[in-house]
């Protein structure tokens, strides 16, 4: 029997139906030529597989985190009742948060600096002459297994050797595994060639698809994971915040704020992008009419105050039927998916605009003109010949405004409304550290971590989105 | 060559410009060699990618970097090597000695500044000249090319202007320092033909008076005919002949020159089969071995594929060919005569059944105006014609741009809403039938597109496209069958099978119009409306796809609605030919009566526009016998009261500006709108 | 081109009561006047004659939409939403929730938002310009490429960055600049000089990037080797023939968000205690005040508007080849 059951929140859904989404997308490029080539261009670039690689280590982050369970709570069995019914915490934890369940749960007081094993907050205690001193007393659980003689600095070393170990081990189990699965063609002279050769090429970096970089860049990630393992149980990485939980650990949680964010809003945004920008453009007349006025509506409110109002509304309805929500992870993933939707709602309407445009000149091409004298009807012009001939500005779009959306989160955050207070996010952080900045001496862990999380994923994001859209925007290609 | 060297104003010698790509190196001009000497005009003949535009923007060195650089090779100029030139010295040459004009006038001049502040910039000296004195320079300027209104035209911007008197101001500029040469990039290919005329006219007349040299850059062999002392012939980089014009069209030498003439469509091949260069023009990628033209000569042998011909030269005329020797006498004359192939279609056939008819068609499209967009008028695109195909004949519809040519023939087609008129098909009323009904009945008249590109849908597989009517029209019931069916239209016109499981992006312009003809044949129709198909192809490719053509109306007795703006065509394949200007027809006679005895000064003025191709080289001027147009084309929004022509009708009388006239027939199947030929009728 | 311009604003009519209609059918989906009422009046003292004249009061006692009651005209017209969106279209924005007058407010809290966000948007543009140049005139080195890179690394980093790390260096460490605060008149000068640094700052990598590319696009045309074959130099064929166009895109987008200036940074603003309309925005979030709220809307709304209208003017500015009809 499974000690615990699924929990599938809303948001979850929907990035499960995302990744289907893009699963399908993959199979169904893989068969058209038009979609397949321009990835075959971006796979031999270097920057843009950096930048997948990273994002790749975000996204399965991400993911674990949004794969959530509820554990059964053990109930002694010496009790009256015999009756066996599963009885399931309240608490819903996802896989990562089971994997990191050490930094979890180890919770400090108080603020502490990175790899502290004192809390950086003075307290007072009853000195030797009952006199009250102030101290700086030890950690509860960061540095609590080192003895007083035990130097920190050789302990941290130590696991770091063996972080490195681990890093390397994995590399070397890679550098394998290409070897084996790539054929013929990566390598540049497209010939069959032996197991040793394809390593000497992969090592030398003599393949079309760059697995060098891809391996060291992958490493960092890697070195860091393992970092994390190595150290993680016994340090605070990247100290405590304000009451005592791992920044390190909230960083990490932030992924999937981040993520969803950025990812959410454009499946919701698609369909009805794609459909009425196809139809305005196609059918002209009043159903452009129509489309053109509920867009230009829509986008005449400036997108935060829009996003205020809706927040604003969700709040008063909250607050006025707090029944309607179970939990607090219930109450902030609805809020979630309110910002995500209305953070969709002010940004459809670009694309719809674009598609619109770009489907106006397409109806006035000789082979719409073709399939019209053919008798082909309205609705296969507009799937078989307008769509896919639209598919790469929907692409480049999806993918340009993921970093703008997770930005956008940690602004909308500190206004207040972003992602629900109780939610870790990188927004949240960088508005609790503002005040963390005017302390003296300065606590600056918590924005320094929240602004390497957040810049490198916006960063990875940029640099592959910028490859993209230039391999498949075919008047960038031109140039 | 060497010998006339101290005479020659320019000398290019062995000039290699490459062009670096995703697909490799592209050796896009690979060792050319031509001279001009003063006063005369060099064409440099060539068909789309052989190069001929490079080698001229190198030599100003004004290729587009960084994707392409000048590998080697000399252009000499007034005793200096210009390839040598800092990009600081070459500043000194452009547009002062060495001016250069470009094919497309539109986007060739700055679209944010006017035409005044252009030309000002080349006015030369004009840091010592007063603002009045350059003003009157620019004037001058624009006077000398014939530019109407040349006070009001310094401060209008390019869009103000037509495509011939852009060309002009493009003209003005590159003569505002008197250069010693001046290169012109396909001047005249983006306009038409009666405004072609007066361009070239005027390069003619500027050459004498300021007795400079024109590098001309053309793919047309008319314009070579009647501009060039010279022809520089150029292939997939090369230059495979070099010759006085004279001798160049009395007996070319290169079978690939040979070839070209054999191809061009005219009225004396009509009725045969065009003689047609198989294959498809070169992408001048990778490295050749033989003769680069061997795999489409049908005089190549052994040798042609082994190794590359040397240049051969005798006095001034050189060839690059294996069939001469040093002396330039043919080494082998097996000159294989291709059979000519007589197409069987009996001329006789005058009375066919009327398959379309159509009665007053007119598209007014409204123009709006003001606050609540009121129709303040219409662009009278097609304003009433009426004509007449019979089964198994092709009407032309000749006419040059704007004259509403392509909108009749979508109208016809129910592509575009007619206003009002009617079209009918076989007995049916089309105008009258809509929805379901008239979705039925389209797989009995298709249309085939101008530009290959744009015709077939680069997101669907060749076969998919072919297949599209069958489908939507359940034409044919199961997937193989289709698969079938479209596998043997394949080979109907001329194309592998295994192109079904391909994208268009893979074919050429010439076999992709051969997969569009494939579409429009699929759902079997008896119509065919061909919009200018063979317009933006290679002369080589057109004759391909006009034999096709041919072919397919013999076979399947197919109608076609021919559009084009080129009499050649016309002349070939026509069996009537209606002439359009703005909208109306003012034309309509069989082929021969409108070709041999054209009446309204229009249709005269059109084809006496079209440069001949003259065994005698250089017609120059082409003095009284040519009618020369003055004036653009109006605007179809605004067109002129009465007779839509009389503002540029030499022989316009006042009626002409007062009422449009009626028709008049002038023989058995002539019909003209002309005031002139009205009072024979009535009188 | 004043039919065009008197047509747009008519335009603008529909789409402002659509906006209204929106942000009021948001607000009411969730809140009844009765709640409103109570919720102001406090828990205790809540009667339902308290209520209904607290409504009375601030004439929420209609019907919401439509009004069965009345009949013709004025089944619309007696109702909350006409009432209060009429009112809206003469720039009477009404009261605030705690009775302060909105429309003095929005008077006196526009003039430290301009005050911020017109130098902030001048320099911008100015910098912007001359860095694309820059990235464009050597295109294809390495200081273009670097310059890229660096533009991409400075659009990744979130504005929250660039404003605390500016305040940490500048004022915390340095103590050059106050961290924040506002002043009138003169004394204003040193509140300003490092929102306005940080504000250039943080839009240079986003700006001079977006712009480098319609250089770039210009620099490939027709009309350029036209300029270069008449003999002009690298410089002047820049400066006199790829500016003038390249101006087209940018101004047709900096225009449109020139009178959205007037509603200053809600970031920026509350970061440095600027007391604009941003973050009177701010405030009002935070009291849940949503008159304000829905006033902002309604102003940011006529001024997006008008933007739009202003970059059809400027278009037929900058370009010849457009008119307006």
């Amino acid at each position: 029997m499974l000690d615990f059951t699924f929990k599938i929140l809303v948001t979850d859904a929907l990035l499960y139906l995302l990744v289907t989404a893009i699963i399908i997308f993959i199979v169904y490029a893989r068969k058209h030529e038009h979609l397949s080539a321009p990835w075959r261009q971006i796979k031999n670039k270097k920057l843009a597989m950096s930048a997948l690689v990273i994002l790749g280590f975000f996204v399965i982050t991400g993911f674990l985190d949004s794969v959530h369970i509820r554990q059964e709570i053990k109930i002694d069995n010496t009790s009256k009742n015999q009756q066996q019914v599963a009885q399931y915490s309240n608490e819903v934890l996802s896989l990562l948060d089971l994997l990191l369940t050490k930094m979890r749960q180890q919770t400090e007081k108080t603020y502490s600096a990175p790899f502290a094993i004192n809390s950086f907050t003075k307290e007072v205690a009853d000195g030797e002459q009952g006199k009250p001193v102030l101290y700086y007393p030890r950690l509860k659980y960061g540095g609590a297994h080192l003895q007083a003689q035990d130097s920190r600095i050789y302990d941290i070393g130590k696991r770091l050797l063996w972080a490195l170990f681990w890093t390397l081990s994995v590399l070397v189990f890679c550098i394998l595994l290409i070897a084996k699965i790539t054929d013929s063609k990566n390598n540049i002279e497209n010939k069959h060639i032996n197991i040793a050769t394809r390593l000497k090429n992969i090592i030398s970096g003599n393949t079309n698809t760059p697995w060098l970089t891809i391996l060291l860049v992958m490493s960092i990630p890697v070195f860091f994971i393992s970092s994390i393992a190595e150290l993680g149980p016994y340090y605070h990485i990247m100290g405590t915040d304000q009451v005592g939980n791992d920044v390190l650990y909230k960083s990490i949680k932030s992924i999937r704020t981040g993520l969803l964010i950025g990812t959410l809003t454009t499946l919701i945004i698609l369909p009805f992008a794609v459909v009425f920008g196809i139809t305005a453009g196609y059918f002209r007349g009043w159903v452009d009419d129509l489309i053109q006025y509920i867009y230009t509506t829509l986008s005449s409110i400036p997108s935060v105050l829009l996003i205020v109002a809706a927040i604003l509304s969700l709040q008063v309805y909250m607050t006025n039927n707090p029944e309607s929500f179970a939990t607090l992870i219930d109450r902030s993933d609805i809020r979630l998916l309110f910002l995500v939707m209305i953070l969709g709602v002010t940004s459809w309407t670009g694309l719809c605009r674009l598609l619109r445009a770009e489907t106006m000149k397409l109806r006035e091409l000789d082979y719409i003109q073709a399939a019209n004298s053919l008798g082909v009807r309205h609705r296969r012009i507009m799937s078989r010949h307008i769509f896919p001939n639209l598919m790469h500005i929907v692409l480049i779009t999806v993918v340009l405004d993921f970093s703008g959306l997770v930005l956008a989160e940690a602004v909308l955050s500190y206004i207040g409304v972003g992602v629900d207070p109780t939610m870790d996010s990188w927004g949240n952080m960088i508005n609790g550290a503002r005040l963390e900045m005017a302390r003296e001496p300065l606590v600056w862990w918590n924005l320094t971590a929240a602004f390497v999380f957040m810049f490198i994923l916006v960063l990875a994001a940029n640099i592959f989105s910028d490859a993209v859209r230039d391999a498949f925007d075919p008047r960038l290609r031109k140039a | 060559m060497e010998n006339q060297a101290n005479n020659n104003l320019l000398e290019v010698t062995a000039l290699k410009t490459w062009i670096d790509t995703e697909g490799g190196i592209i050796h896009a001009v690979d060792g050319v060699s031509f001279n001009i000497r003063p006063g005369e005009t060099l064409a440099i003949l060539g068909e789309s990618g052989c190069g001929k535009s490079l080698t001229a923007l190198s030599i100003l060195q004004l290729i587009p970097k960084p994707a392409g650089r000048i590998v080697s090779g000399k252009v000499m100029f007034s005793g200096e090597n210009l390839l040598e030139k800092s990009e600081q010295d070459m500043r000194e040459i452009r547009g002062r000695r060495i001016a250069m004009i470009f094919q497309e006038p539109q986007s060739s001049l700055n679209p944010v500044m006017t035409i005044g502040q252009q030309i000002k910039e080349v006015i030369p000296d004009r840091k010592n000249k007063s603002s009045v004195e350059i003003n009157k320079d620019i004037v001058g300027l624009l006077d000398s090319v014939g530019m109407s209104d040349s006070v009001r035209r310094i401060n209008e911007y390019p869009h103000q202007l037509s495509g011939g008197m852009k060309q002009r101001a493009m003209i003005a500029m590159a003569l505002a320092s008197k250069p010693d040469i001046l290169i012109a990039d396909e001047p005249t290919t983006a306009l038409d033909v009666t405004i072609q005329s007066q361009i070239l006219n005027l390069l003619a007349r500027l050459k004498k008076e300021n007795n400079m040299s024109i590098l001309l850059i053309t793919h047309d062999l008319g314009v070579v005919s009647q501009m060039a002392d010279r022809v520089i012939l150029m292939y997939a980089g090369e230059v495979v002949e070099d010759a006085d014009a004279v001798s160049f069209f009395d007996a070319p030498r290169h079978p690939y020159a040979q070839k070209l003439f054999l191809s061009i469509p005219d009225r004396s091949k009509r009725k045969k089969k065009l003689d047609i260069i198989p294959g498809i023009v070169p992408t001048y990628a990778g490295d050749y071995q033989g003769c680069r033209f061997s795999e489409r000569c049908d005089k190549a042998w052994d040798l042609c594929f082994q190794e590359r011909p040397q240049w051969r030269a005798q006095e001034k005329n050189g060839v690059r060919c294996h069939l001469y020797n040093n002396t330039l006498e043919p080494q082998e004359t097996s000159d294989k005569n291709i059979e000519q192939g007589l197409i069987t279609a009996d001329e006789k056939q005058d009375k066919a059944e009327t398959l379309l008819d159509v009665k007053q068609l007119k598209v007014h499209f409204p123009i709006h105006k003001g606050i609540f967009r009121r129709v303040v008028g219409h662009v009278k695109a097609v304003d009433g014609i009426s004509l007449k195909i019979g089964r198994g004949r092709t009407v032309a519809i000749v006419g040059e741009s704007g004259c509403g040519k392509t909108t009749a023939g979508k109208a016809i087609l129910q592509l575009i809403k007619p206003s009002s008129g009617e079209v009918i098909y076989d007995g049916a009323r089309l105008t009258k039938i809509t929805g379901e009904e008239l979705r039925q009945l389209r797989k009995n008249f298709q249309i085939i597109f101008q530009d290959p590109y744009a015709s077939l849908n680069p997101r669907m597989l060749v076969g998919e496209s072919i297949a599209e009517g069958l489908h939507a029209l359940k034409l044919e019931s199961s997937k193989a069958a289709i698969q079938t069916r479209v596998k043997k239209l394949l080979t109907q016109v001329g194309m592998p099978v295994d192109s079904y499981g391909r994208y268009p992006h893979e074919f050429s312009g010439g076999q992709r119009q051969r997969i569009s003809i494939a579409r429009a044949l699929a759902v079997s129709p008896d119509l065919i409306v061909c919009d200018e198909p063979t317009s933006a192809l290679d002369v080589s490719v057109q004759a391909q796809i006009l034999n096709l053509l041919n072919d397919l109306q013999n076979e399947l007795s197919l109608s076609y609605l021919f559009i084009t703006h080129d009499i050649s065509v016309v002349e070939y394949l026509a069996h009537e030919v209606a002439v359009m200007y703005l909208g109306r027809i003012v034309e309509f006679g069989t082929a021969a009566d409108i070709l041999d005895n054209p009446l309204h000064p229009y249709t005269q003025a059109l084809l006496s526009a079209v440069p001949v191709i003259s065994k005698t080289g250089n017609t120059g001027y082409k003095g009284d016998s040519q009618v020369l147009l003055a004036g653009d084309i109006p605007s179809p929004s605004k067109p002129p009261a009465g007779c839509h022509f009389h503002v540029r009708c030499p022989q316009a009388t006042e009626i002409c500006r007062q009422q449009y006239p009626a028709e008049t027939k002038t023989g058995d199947s002539h019909t003209v709108f002309c005031h002139l030929f009205e009072s024979d009728e009535q009188h | 081109m004043i039919a065009y311009i008197i047509r747009r604003l008519l335009y603008a009519i529909p789409i402002l009561i659509g906006i209204n209609l929106l942000t009021f059918t948001l607000f009411f989906m969730v809140n009844s006047p009765d709640d409103m009422a109570r919720v102001h009046l406090g828990v205790k003292r809540v009667t339902t004659e308290a209520i209904e004249a607290w409504k009375t009061d601030r004439g929420y006692d209609k019907p919401l939409l439509y009004n069965y009651k009345e009949s013709g005209i004025k089944s619309f017209s007696n109702t909350i939403f006409f009432q209060h969106t009429v009112r809206l279209f003469v720039l009477d924005f009404g009261r605030a929730d705690d009775g302060r007058d909105i429309g003095r407010d929005i008077r006196q809290r526009m003039w430290p938002s301009l005050a911020i966000a017109v130098p902030t948007f001048i320099v911008g543009i100015l910098l912007n310009i001359t860095f694309a140049m820059l990235l464009a005139f050597f295109r294809g080195t390495y200081v273009d490429v670097w310059g890229v890179v660096l533009s991409v690394a400075m659009m990744s980093i979130s504005i929250m960055f660039y404003i605390i790390l500016g305040q940490l260096i500048m004022s915390k460490l340095w103590h050059l600049l106050p961290i924040s605060g506002y002043d009138s008149g003169l004394r204003a000068l040193k509140f300003l000089i490092l929102p306005v640094i940080i504000g250039v700052v943080s839009g240079i990598g986003a700006g001079s990037r977006l712009y480098r590319t319609f250089y770039l696009e210009e620099i490939n045309k027709d009309y350029v080797r036209t300029a270069r074959a008449k003999g002009l130099s690298s410089l002047q064929v820049l400066f006199k023939h790829v500016l003038r166009n390249a101006m087209v895109p940018i101004l047709t987008g900096v225009v449109a968000i020139i009178p959205l200036l007037f509603m200053g940074s809600l970031v920026m603003e509350s970061f440095f205690g600027i007391p604009g309309l941003g973050s009177y925005t701010i405030d009002a979030i935070n009291q849940q005040d949503f008159a304000i709220v829905r006033a902002m809307v309604f102003l940011g709304s006529i001024l997006y508007i008008f933007g739009l209208v202003l970059t059809d003017i400027s278009y037929t500015l900058v370009d010849p080849r457009v008119r307006l009809e």
